[in-house]
């Protein structure tokens, strides 16, 4: 009987707490910077798109979302021909974050894309690729790959040996 | 005041006899419902508000929701083969010739009787409490004995003899060793 | 005249009020749960619930083909249709009620038990078992708590002589009825809020349970009908505790007395509220047995110590 009162009491006592509500479209709640939210292509600090077409984030999908098409580009660079995320079969999982080996493809705090035709949420190329760096400054994938493709000469990596000629006996 | 008391009384006779004749049994209580709320009416009109209320209160509103009760329990109203092996035209011998004297009486009694007008006064509800305990204070003696005994009654045959509990609810006490020579 | 404009004075009030309700309620939980309520449409969100009246009143009216139809339809009506009756005995103020009756408290209890109809009827037509369920719980539950609503009622009729509620409330010139009456109060607020299935006593439709219980196939207005209904009970409730308890329309002459009866009902109403936001259900057995193993021998004692004290002090 007393703890009927009591609950009642304490209940009204909360008419003077503060609201834990976010008034939201007045009021943003803060999203941290690993928020998983719309997905980009970056580039590096070159300004050269950063995706090499590697299919992995293709791969990784669970929802198969993510289509595209590799072409080679003048001096041995690989680069997608159209890159096609539809974002209404998306679930924002983040493996195409994790599977990519260039850091090009990002997923980002903003999860404002509500649209009222369902084609529009299908992005191509041209609106994920954005202009900077994304999360990951001053990481450029040719600078450590093995391979020259206009970036660096072959060998001349940070943590790269030259490479070995293979017609000398010479160890 | 008579156009309203016909109406009911028809609303009354109508509504009994359709409860009589319908086949489902909820449409049956409806009617039955509506004939006692239509008897009310007629309470009221005749300067008795009192038991017009009562008659709402207890026979339309208490008694008639447990009829429905029970019978949404029983969920009756599929079969009627029963029914119609129990009523056989050998059993309306008995209430015919009863009814029959009833309306007998009552062609008489409306032959006879003058057409005098009730006189109508109001008989508010202090004028019948003060009856109850004062002329008769032992039929209400009586009823109360009645409905102590039927309480008791029921007392004694809702009484929960064997309790099954929950073996974690168990107190250390009830928890007997089962006797394996039986 | 006057008697059709405070007919349609009275009904507008009562309408007015059970609408408002919607919203007051929903605003009051979010206050008592730290949220905010519905507050887009509108100044404060007030328009909530023209949209919702709108809303409701455009979805589809269905009738399930497996229901028992004429009764399906008439059980929302006579839910409504009894409360609002009883209104018809309510005074808000001296001169201003449609019916000054001599039985108002009986009319009342009448209607009250009559309502309980919609609500059994309801669950049955639905055809559903989920329905059928809610529909027994609120058989036995309002049955239960009628027996002693009116008991709990017959102190104050003792104390004022008189089944009037206008004499009631004017018999309270000199103290209200709380004071020598709180045995009474106390059990005809329980069973107000059970004979309105209120939360915390809203067994007959715990969604946790019984999905929404009697009233699982209804839709459209008919739901509505259930719902504002509600609300017209919460109302009746409110008011009759005020003339009944808290002396009615009585107080400080410098408002007017129609503007106290409203106060006072507003509390009890927001009171209503108050025990949704911060009681949870009881089971149904402890409902029955709180009900008939505590409350009835404390209203039927009630009734014997007042009896006994005003034969005394006569």
């Amino acid at each position: 009987m007393f703890s009927i009162l009591r609950s009642l009491w304490y209940t009204f006592l909360h008419a003077f707490h503060k609201r834990e509500t976010i008034l939201y479209p007045e009021e943003k709640p803060y999203l941290p910077p690993r928020y998983r939210g719309r997905i980009i292509l970056s580039r590096d600090p070159d300004g050269i798109e950063r995706c090499v077409a590697c299919y992995l984030c293709a791969a990784a999908c669970p929802v198969d979302c993510i289509s595209l098409q590799a072409i080679e580009g003048e001096n041995g660079r690989r680069y997608p021909a159209f890159f096609r995320i539809n974002f209404s079969r998306c679930i924002f999982c983040g493996y195409c974050e994790e599977a990519c080996p260039t850091y090009a493809i990002q997923l980002t705090p903003d999860f404002e894309m509500g649209e009222y035709n369902r084609q529009n949420l299908v992005y191509e190329k041209e609106h994920l690729l954005i202009s900077g760096e994304g999360k990951y400054h001053g990481y450029d994938f040719y600078k450590v790959a093995g391979i020259d493709a206009g970036v660096k000469e072959k060998g001349e990596g940070a943590n790269e040996q030259p490479p070995v000629d293979v017609k000398s006996l010479m160890p | 005041m008579n156009t309203i008391f016909y109406i009911a009384a028809a609303l009354a006779l109508i509504s009994t006899g359709l409860a009589i004749a319908g086949k489902n049994a909820i449409h049956s209580l409806l009617f039955l419902i509506l004939s006692l709320l239509s008897i009310s009416v007629i309470f009221y009109i005749l300067g008795a508000p009192f038991i017009a209320a009562l008659e709402i209160i207890i026979y339309a509103g208490a008694v008639m929701v447990l009829f429905i009760f029970v019978i949404m329990m029983l969920n009756v109203g599929m079969e009627r083969e029963t029914e119609k092996r129990w009523l056989k035209p050998r059993m309306w011998v008995v209430p015919l010739i009863l009814g029959t004297i009833l309306l007998i009486d009552f062609i008489f009694m409306l032959k006879t009787m003058a057409h005098e007008e009730t006189a109508r006064q109001i008989i508010l509800p202090k004028q019948v409490g003060v009856s109850l305990f004062t002329t008769y204070v032992l039929g209400v003696e009586i009823a109360g004995m009645l409905l102590l005994a039927g309480i008791v009654g029921a007392y004694h045959l809702g009484r929960q003899k064997k309790k099954v509990i929950h073996r974690f609810l168990k107190k250390e006490e009830i928890i007997e060793v089962p006797n394996l020579k039986k | 005249m006057i008697f059709i404009l405070i007919i349609a004075g009275v009904l507008f009030i009562v309408l007015t009020i059970a609408a408002g309700l919607i919203y007051i309620e929903r605003r009051l939980l979010g206050l008592w749960q730290d949220r905010y309520g519905p507050n887009r449409v509108g100044p404060f969100g007030l328009t909530q619930v023209v949209a919702d009246m709108i809303k409701i009143f455009f979805k589809e009216d269905w009738v399930p083909p497996f229901s028992d139809r004429p009764v399906f339809v008439l059980a929302p009506a006579i839910l409504i249709s009894t409360i609002l009756l009883t209104f018809a005995v309510v005074p808000f103020a001296p001169g201003f009620n449609v019916l000054d009756s001599n039985i108002a408290v009986l009319f009342f209890l009448g209607n009250s038990s009559l309502g309980v109809y919609s609500i059994v009827l309801g669950g049955w037509a639905s055809n559903n078992k989920y329905s059928l369920l809610g529909a027994m719980r609120a058989s036995a539950q309002m049955l239960t708590y009628e027996v002693f609503m009116g008991l709990s009622l017959m102190g104050v009729v003792m104390l004022a002589d008189s089944f009037n509620l206008r004499e009631i409330v004017e018999a309270q010139r000199h103290g209200w009825f709380i004071f020598p009456q709180f045995i009474g109060f106390v059990i005809f607020l329980i069973a107000g809020i059970a004979e309105t299935h209120r939360l915390p006593f809203d067994i007959p439709e715990a969604e946790g349970e019984l999905v929404a219980g009697y009233h699982s196939e209804y839709s459209g207005m008919k739901f509505g009908m259930f719902f504002v209904g509600e609300y017209m009970g919460v109302t009746l409730i409110s008011a009759l505790i005020t003339l009944m308890f808290f002396g009615g329309w009585l107080g400080p002459a410098f408002l007017p007395p129609i503007v106290w009866f409203f106060l006072k009902t507003a509390v009890f109403i927001c009171f209503f509220i108050l025990l949704r936001a911060s009681l949870p259900r009881p089971r149904y057995d402890q409902l029955m047995g709180v009900g008939w193993k505590i409350l009835l021998p404390l209203a039927l004692l009630n009734i014997l110590v007042t009896g006994a004290l005003l034969l005394y002090f006569k």
